[in-house]
């Protein structure tokens, strides 16, 4: 116990955590957006997966940090194009056309990524983004570390939570998605267009999940690896329903998770005679899992979630 | 009168497929006017009203609105958002209303523009405070839809078209939900807008309030318009004429002497998240030979009383006795097998797999019966002589019993859920809203079966919003509100009305 | 302004045609990411077909690989049936995959009778303990099965690895994460001499041919669809929904927990933690092409098994990356899906109503 108390008043724990809660801050962020107009988008790991290979390959060949970023944001959206022509106008399964997308996002990466580079023994390296220094408030003590030597990328994240909310509960157009998600004829009968919403909701929403892909070969680590994204769009969708689909309860979701994740590594270089290292590699699904239990079945559901809406058909 | 004319439906026309919903249907609205559409269900009120508020595109004809300087122009057709900047509103039978945000920002929703930094509450609660006390149309605002009552949600409903600036209102059905007192409240609250030049169209198949608050009346019949009068120049014998084609003459045969009591409900109660779905200490008794109507506006609890008779809930207090024994296993098969015919409000939902052949919905009760199968396997063969003989015996009309029962229309449906229940000759009949919907041919026949299972000296509990129906066909009447039963001592309309809006005789 | 109507009737012959059309589709799509690699699309297919069908070995390697498909094709067109979106099948095919070595390889010395159907059922029901959770979690908490699934995978395959660095490791294996291999009177007797095809297909093709039995003609089969359909009717009309649930998701993970089976008592002998190269998630496009028929997961698995196999012939030939193949599986999956919306709807013009498609 006094193990765990120790790590937890350390500020790398904290600066960890915040890291590896950047890029599931994204994905949650996107897959709540999506979810909150009434779509339900499994393309997320494979968006991911486009997100850390678009961007990464647009910087290798000399488009810049944030023209990388921009270049993964694209695809992204491309990808939720997809996925929202399916499922909004065409109004097909969203489980089913999700779950395609995941495997043809993934599929054009690694083919495009295996093509353009045939035989590479050790895969190449770009300059990733580097930890902001900030003169008086990067030597600050403890928050120094957790908040202003994260890199650019981790702010963006946590602006992105401040203006996704900000979108939703202040604005007009919040309040469509909200309304589309919930009841598509209320937006219908006000004279405004669902299919357009919502399909706008699943681009943008996509499009940030890249930028979560994005987040793991630019600033994470500075390569693309095959399998890199190991899971982590299937635990943002868990984290969305943790979150009862609220921006502000996404990032303490993620941040949890992020925490939890850093925890289990440091107690497995200090537990790991005792524990065989692969239970800690288990926790933050096992994690995932029982957060998507314990909120299940909360009230405030998208109630529209799932269900196709057709024009002229009522 | 031309000069006062608002509105001009001319030659609407829409077909789905081989049903041809319009047919060249012409109508004039008045300026302040209440004009009432009748029609039999299916008749198109509907998806005329649809049309004109840019829901569905007409197959042919087009709608003229009086603009601002008094001249005729064109409504862009097919478009919702043209149809709201003309002034046309409309309240949908089911509304148009998202339960997670609040009323206030279901009125506001799309009046502004989406792309705004922020939103201009200050101004938008100045004017629907207006309007509400103009109107006299009170809601709460500051709440999400979904703690809203039906009567509430149907004001936002036309707070909302208000907000918009409506002076041409349509309301589907507008009274369905509501007790015959708050329709009262209603249609004054209209009648006080339409003095300051409101103009409205209400669908209804309801004579009553047809008679007592419309100023003009159009009959639709088969999607075409059969007759329009003055409403002073009407009497329910005319529009009745109009309606069906012929005069209707509801006869119910007479009462049979009830005989021994076969069903009871003691102290019952069921927990469930609102007054909605929840029991509070009902009793209940059931005789043979006898039709029981429960009375009362929908959402007082009525579909958990099914539900548990049904045997999808299970009651937290209380027991349910047949015959004075206790039922064990509360659980939709153990009804069944216990000899409980139930007939569900939503027959798509709950009555029929769709997706399964009309021969294989009418064994899906019985599945257990050896009859149907043979050591865990179908026999086709009976199961489709069953559903041949019983297509016949009870005229289940449509493409064939090998497809798929979602291809009948409503009516056969129903006839199908019949034939399924009335063959096994069940001595407990539950029937939930079982006309609802239907048209008049098959309401009757529905009608029929449940008097022959009364004469043959089953028990039948009537679930019906309908207060005609009830009247008409049951033997003794209790009303449903707020999760409990109320006995009712007379059989006036109006002291049933009373006890259904909650105020004490 | 175009409109979408529903048809008045889904032809009967659509459901053929439109996994053929959509395989066919995905086919010359890749023709795309071929060109973009600077090679010849024509060469490539021909090289592709060569692989495939250009000699016995060819078509044996192709239904090697079409043996686990059509187990886990069964998993998922069975879930699916009943609307029990199963997503799981790669992990329950390791977990049946576990059950086949921890038993096969030295545990019980039985003679071949006995020990082959002992590791059939025993990994068969391990795949099935791998629903038991996510179904629990569903019915009891309505937590969606989806998510717990695809996160069982990773639970599973990282326990896997546990497992293979301790108490499965194969002792005389150098260190290597990997099992012992099964006994030899533990493995499926190969169909061909000196081929890699073995008797593990003929049990996918009896499973798939009871399967598609006992859906359309058992009250087990009755409930199943009654559940997928509709699962609210199905529970009034007293058929009980939870039991038909876990029913159908025991069999669905019993299937995948086969395709581990097969592979590993069929193919390698031993098990490593890269068993499975996606089967699981291919069975979901096998059973999504078959239209969720079981006879029709047979032709589809060997549509997919012919696409993999295929692409990786090509591959050594012309050095495209065998990453074609996962790219045509996922757009026929995306393709078949856009032609089942076209039986069932038409896209009409709005204004005149006249029909486009």
């Amino acid at each position: 116990m006094i193990d765990i108390l120790n790590i937890l008043l350390t500020d790398s724990f904290w600066a960890a955590s915040l890291r590896i809660a950047t890029p599931l801050i994204f994905g949650v962020l996107g897959a709540l957006i999506c979810e909150r107009s009434g779509t339900l988008n499994l393309g997320i790991e494979g968006i991911f997966v486009v997100g850390a290979m678009c961007g990464w390959m647009a910087t290798w060949l000399g488009a810049g940090l944030w023209g990388g970023i921009l270049v993964a944001f694209l695809c992204g959206a491309f990808f939720g194009l997809i996925h929202a022509l399916l499922t909004v106008p065409l109004g097909l399964s969203q489980h089913v056309s999700g779950l395609g997308i995941t495997l043809f996002a993934t599929s054009v990466s690694y083919f495009t990524y295996r093509t353009a580079l045939p035989d590479v023994s050790s895969p190449p390296r770009i300059e990733p983004f580097q930890p902001l220094d900030i003169p008086i408030l990067s030597d600050l003590p403890f928050i120094g570390l957790v908040l202003f030597q994260q890199t650019a990328l981790t702010w963006l994240a946590l602006i992105m939570v401040l203006l996704v909310w900000y979108v939703l509960n202040r604005t007009n157009l919040g309040l469509a998605i909200k309304a589309v998600g919930d009841n598509p004829n209320s937006v219908d009968a006000q004279g405004l267009s669902v299919y357009a919403i919502r399909m706008w909701a699943i681009v943008i929403g996509s499009a940030l999940m890249a930028l979560g892909g994005a987040f793991l070969t630019m600033s994470a680590f500075d390569a693309f690896f095959f399998g890199m994204v190991n899971g982590r769009g299937w635990v943002c969708i868990a984290l969305v329903i943790f979150a009862s689909w609220r921006p502000g309860k996404a990032l303490i979701g993620a941040l949890l998770f992020g925490a939890f994740d850093a925890l289990q590594v440091r107690l497995q270089t200090e537990m790991g005679a005792l524990v065989p290292g692969q239970v800690f590699l288990m926790a933050p699904y096992v994690l995932s899992i029982a957060a998507l239990v314990i909120a299940a079945r909360s009230a405030d559901y998208p109630r529209a979630l799932l269900t196709p809406w057709y024009k002229g058909q009522r | 009168m031309e000069a006062s004319t608002v509105l001009k439906l001319n030659g609407l026309a829409k077909r789905f497929g081989s049903i041809l919903a319009n047919d060249d249907v012409t109508i004039h609205l008045q300026k302040g006017e209440v004009l009432a559409l009748l029609g039999e269900n299916g008749a198109g009120k509907t998806t005329l009203m649809n049309m004109l508020f840019g829901h569905y595109l007409p197959d042919s004809g087009n709608i003229e609105i009086k603009s601002v300087n008094d001249d005729f122009v064109p409504l862009e057709l097919g478009n919702p958002s043209a149809a709201l900047t003309a002034g046309i509103g409309m309240v949908h039978q089911h509304f148009t209303l998202a339960e997670n945000i609040t009323a206030f920002e279901n009125i506001t929703l799309g009046a502004e523009p989406l792309f705004s930094l922020r939103r201009n509450q200050r101004k938008a609660e100045k004017k629907i405070n207006n309007i509400m006390s103009n109107s006299g149309l009170e809601a709460p605002l500051d709440i999400p839809v979904g703690r809203l009552s039906v009567g509430e949600r149907q004001r936002v409903e036309i707070l909302k078209a208000l907000y918009r600036d409506a002076h041409i209102l349509v309301l589907d059905e507008p009274t369905a939900v509501l007790t015959p007192q708050e329709a009262d409240a209603l249609f004054s609250n209209l009648r006080r807008m339409t003095k300051q030049g409101l103009s409205v169209i209400f669908i209804t198949h309801k004579m009553r309030e047809v008679l007592s608050f419309s100023d003009r009346l159009v009959v639709l019949r088969h999607g075409k318009n059969v007759g329009s009068m003055e409403t002073s120049n009407a009497s329910e014998k005319k529009i009745a004429r109009l309606m069906v084609g012929s005069e209707t003459q509801k006869v119910f045969p007479k009462r049979i002497t009830p005989g021994g009591p076969i069903l009871s409900l003691n102290d019952i109660s069921v927990a469930g998240r609102s007054k909605r779905d929840s029991l509070q200490n009902i009793s209940l008794t059931l005789k043979s030979h006898e039709i029981l109507g429960i009375a009362g506006i929908s959402g007082n609890g009525q579909n958990v009383l099914a539900d548990l008779i049904s045997g999808l809930v299970l009651p937290d207090k209380g027991s349910i006795l047949l015959k004075g024994v206790a039922i064990q296993n509360i659980n939709p098969l153990n009804m069944i097998k216990l000899g409980f015919g139930r007939i569900p409000e939503d027959r798509h939902r709950q009555g029929i797999v769709g997706g399964l052949s009309v021969s294989e919905n009418m064994v899906i009760e019985r599945l257990d019966d050896p009859l149907i199968q043979n050591f865990g396997f179908l026999r086709s063969s009976v199961i489709n002589d069953n559903a041949q003989t019983l297509s016949e015996k009870y005229d289940v009309r449509g493409p064939g019993i090998d497809q798929a029962s979602r291809l009948l229309s409503g009516g056969n449906i129903q006839k199908l859920i019949l034939a399924r229940v009335f063959e096994q000759q069940p001595k407990i009949i539950l029937a939930n809203q079982p006309t609802r919907g239907l048209d008049m041919g098959a309401a009757s026949d529905v009608q029929r079966h449940l008097i022959e299972a009364r004469d043959r000296g089953g028990g039948v509990i009537l679930i019906s919003e309908d207060l005609d129906e009830i009247l008409g066909l049951a033997d003794r009447i209790v009303v449903m509100r707020d999760a409990n039963l109320h006995d009712v001592n007379s059989s006036s309309r109006e002291a049933i009305g009373l006890m259904m809006a909650g105020e004490s005789v | 302004m175009i409109r979408i109507e529903p048809r008045a009737k889904v032809s009967n012959s659509s459901t053929i045609f439109i996994p053929i059309i959509a395989a066919i589709v995905s086919l010359l799509f890749a023709a795309i990411p071929i060109i973009s690699a600077g090679a010849n699309p024509l060469i490539a297919y021909v090289e592709m077909a060569k692989g495939v069908f250009g000699s016995v070995f060819a078509v044996s390697e192709m239904l090697t690989r079409a043996t686990p498909l059509i187990f886990t094709g069964l998993a998922a067109a069975i879930a699916f049936r009943a609307k029990l979106w199963n997503i799981g099948a790669e992990g329950q095919l390791y977990l049946g995959a576990i059950a086949a070595v921890s038993v096969g390889s030295g545990f019980f010395d039985l003679p071949a009778i006995f020990l082959l159907p002992l590791i059939i059922v025993l990994g068969a029901c391990a795949g099935a303990v791998g629903m038991v959770a996510p179904t629990y979690l569903k019915v009891r908490f309505g937590a969606d099965e989806v998510v717990t699934t695809l996160l069982l995978n990773f639970i599973i395959i990282i326990f896997l690895q546990m497992l293979l660095e301790g108490p499965l490791q194969d002792p005389m294996g150098l260190g290597w994460p990997q099992s012992a291999p099964i006994l030899d009177q533990g493995m499926f007797p190969p169909l061909i001499d000196r081929m890699r095809v073995h008797s593990g297909l003929i049990l996918a093709v009896i499973l798939a041919v009871i399967a598609h039995f006992m859906i359309k003609h058992s009250v087990w089969g009755f409930k199943l669809r009654a559940v997928g359909e509709n699962s609210s009717a199905a529970k009034h009309a007293g058929i009980n929904i939870n039991r038909s649930l876990f029913g159908v998701a025991l069999l669905s993970g019993g299937l995948a927990g086969l395709a581990g089976v097969s592979e590993v008592a069929g193919l390698k002998g031993y098990l490593t933690a890269d068993l499975s190269p996606g089967f699981g998630y291919a069975g979901i496009v096998v059973a999504m092409l078959a239209g969720l028929s079981p006879i029709g997961v047979l032709i589809a698995s060997v549509f997919i098994a012919s696409v993999f196999v295929g692409a990786d012939s090509m591959s050594r030939a012309m050095g495209i990356s065998s990453f074609l193949a996962d790219l045509v599986v996922s757009v026929s999956l995306l393709c078949v899906l856009v032609g089942g919306f076209i039986a069932k709807f038409k896209i009409v013009r709005a204004g005149t109503g006249k029909k486009i498609l």
